[in-house]
């Protein structure tokens, strides 16, 4: 048996966006077995129901992470008035999908960016974020925040768009879609690019499904999942179906995440062309009482919230089950047998959310 | 299978010139919409407390006694609930950011 040693793959590296340190148990520059760890972002943040009332939860659970951060506080939001039998207006589930598809959008281009640095492709890395910063103008022009946007609120949300700004989105997305389609090209034709992901980290179907993989990588290994089909917010109004590869291959984790960002902007444009007039708040009365699961489609896979009241205004319990979590099993998977200039990428392709895993 | 496929990208990108501002030398103009720091109608103020309940951060402290609002900038995330919630509409949030500081100090607003 050759002598194995223990790489760190430690919590600080210029490849990944959150710390997470994994010891890679190598032979030889082949990777045999890695073990994670984590916790270096630990806040604390589900005990922080017991000190902030319900309603100001909402600004806490918006915090949990940067990248995702408006779905985390619709989720928060959904199980609360579901709890409450609150009805939200049409025009506010409307104005919920749009916001969403767009985080939605933004996350995936800053995902690409990451893994054309990861491989060293810089400039393709400063492209795919300078088409980022036109999505980022337009949370700031309509919500007020680049990153943390504080729109959503228990019972609707809490800015309009108005009709201008509505066509204005809607014409940007036709632009965008261009510009988006010079860069996509690059990362699915060019032979550089092709080397260091084809044929790297595959991931089988049954394998996906028995290690309970979420989100694109499961998408991408064959199984058809998405949560949006279960018709939330303004989904069971829209067309569209998941996007699904074969190979399960880091290059169709790549195919699968690039589709989602054309449909995104396809999705929005139906929303913008069908959106209903009305008010965009109902008030609340009274204090939550019950219990409620909901699940929601993450840019990184499918997010559990489990919300326990008791009647009084501050929550028992709340509970985040977040997709990165579910899908570090199947990283460690993946990372057997492969060369080590290879964990960078593998780790990537995971999207990583750290800040999430770990509130 | 094609190499040097990013070729046209960089070619419009050298003719187009920095997509960047240089900031600190050119004024940034924000949106009407930017979240910035919150500001305070004094005479208006009935001291009811309100904001300070409703703040998820703690950052406002409203003193009856002694006529005083003060807020902790640097505690304030501006997210404007007290602006919602306020009963005579005296706190409105401004489209600048906040000033930069070193220290915790409050900012003191009285009626006396």
């Amino acid at each position: 048996m050759d002598k194995r040693t223990i790489i760190p793959f430690g919590p600080q590296h210029p490849v990944l966006p959150e710390p997470i340190h994994l010891d890679l148990v190598m032979e030889d520059e082949v990777v045999v077995q890695a073990i994670p760890q984590i916790g270096y972002v630990h806040r604390g943040l589900e005990k922080l129901v017991e000190k902030k009332d319900f309603q100001q939860y909402t600004f806490v659970a918006e915090r949990i992470c940067g990248i995702c951060s408006f779905m985390h506080g619709m989720g928060y939001c959904m199980s609360v008035e579901s709890i409450m039998d609150v009805e939200i207006p049409e025009r506010a589930k409307f104005l919920r999908t749009i916001w969403s598809e767009l985080s939605r959008l933004h996350s995936h281009l800053l995902w690409l960016g990451l893994t054309a640095d990861a491989f060293g492709f810089e400039s393709l890395f400063m492209h795919s974020w300078r088409l980022r910063e036109q999505v980022l103008d337009i949370f700031e022009q309509t919500t007020g925040g680049r990153v943390i946007f504080s729109v959503v609120d228990i019972g609707g949300v809490r800015k309009d768009i108005s009709e201008d700004m509505l066509k204005k989105i809607a014409a940007l997305m036709d632009t965008f879609e261009k510009e988006v389609k010079e860069i996509t090209d690059v990362f699915l034709n060019d032979a550089s690019v092709k080397s260091r992901l084809v044929g790297v980290g595959v991931l089988t179907k049954q394998q996906a499904h028995d290690l309970g993989a979420v989100g694109p990588m499961a998408r991408a290994s064959g199984i058809e999942e998405d949560m949006r089909t279960q018709g939330y917010a303004a989904y069971g109004k829209i067309n569209f179906k998941p996007i699904v590869a074969q190979s399960g291959d880091s290059y169709a984790r790549t195919e699968v995440r690039i589709g989602e960002i054309f449909q995104s902007m396809d999705i929005i444009k139906q929303c913008i062309a069908i959106m209903p007039e009305g008010e965009i708040k109902v008030k609340i009365k009274g204090f939550p009482n019950g219990e409620y699961f909901t699940r929601l489609e993450q840019p990184r896979g499918e997010v559990i919230y489990y919300v326990k009241a008791n009647g009084s205004k501050f929550l028992d319990r709340v509970r985040v089950r977040t997709p990165t979590f579910a899908n570090i099993p199947a990283l460690l998977e993946t990372l057997k047998g492969c060369a080590l200039a290879d964990v960078p990428i593998l780790i990537l392709t995971i999207d990583p959310c750290i800040s999430c895993t770990e509130r | 299978m094609s190499i040097l496929s990013i070729t046209k990208t960089l070619f419009k990108s050298l003719l187009h010139g920095p997509y960047t501002e240089k900031y600190p030398y050119e004024k940034k103009v924000n949106f009407e919409n930017t979240r910035g720091k919150i500001e305070i109608n004094m005479p208006e103020c009935i001291y009811c407390g309100m904001c300070e309940r409703r703040c998820p951060t703690g950052a406002i402290k409203v003193e009856k006694e002694l006529s005083k609002w003060s807020i902790q900038r640097l505690q304030c995330v501006q997210c404007s609930y007290c602006v919602e919630v306020c009963p005579k509409k005296c706190l409105t949030m401004d489209n600048q950011y906040t000033a930069p500081s070193f220290d915790k100090a409050r900012d003191e607003y009285t009626n006396a």
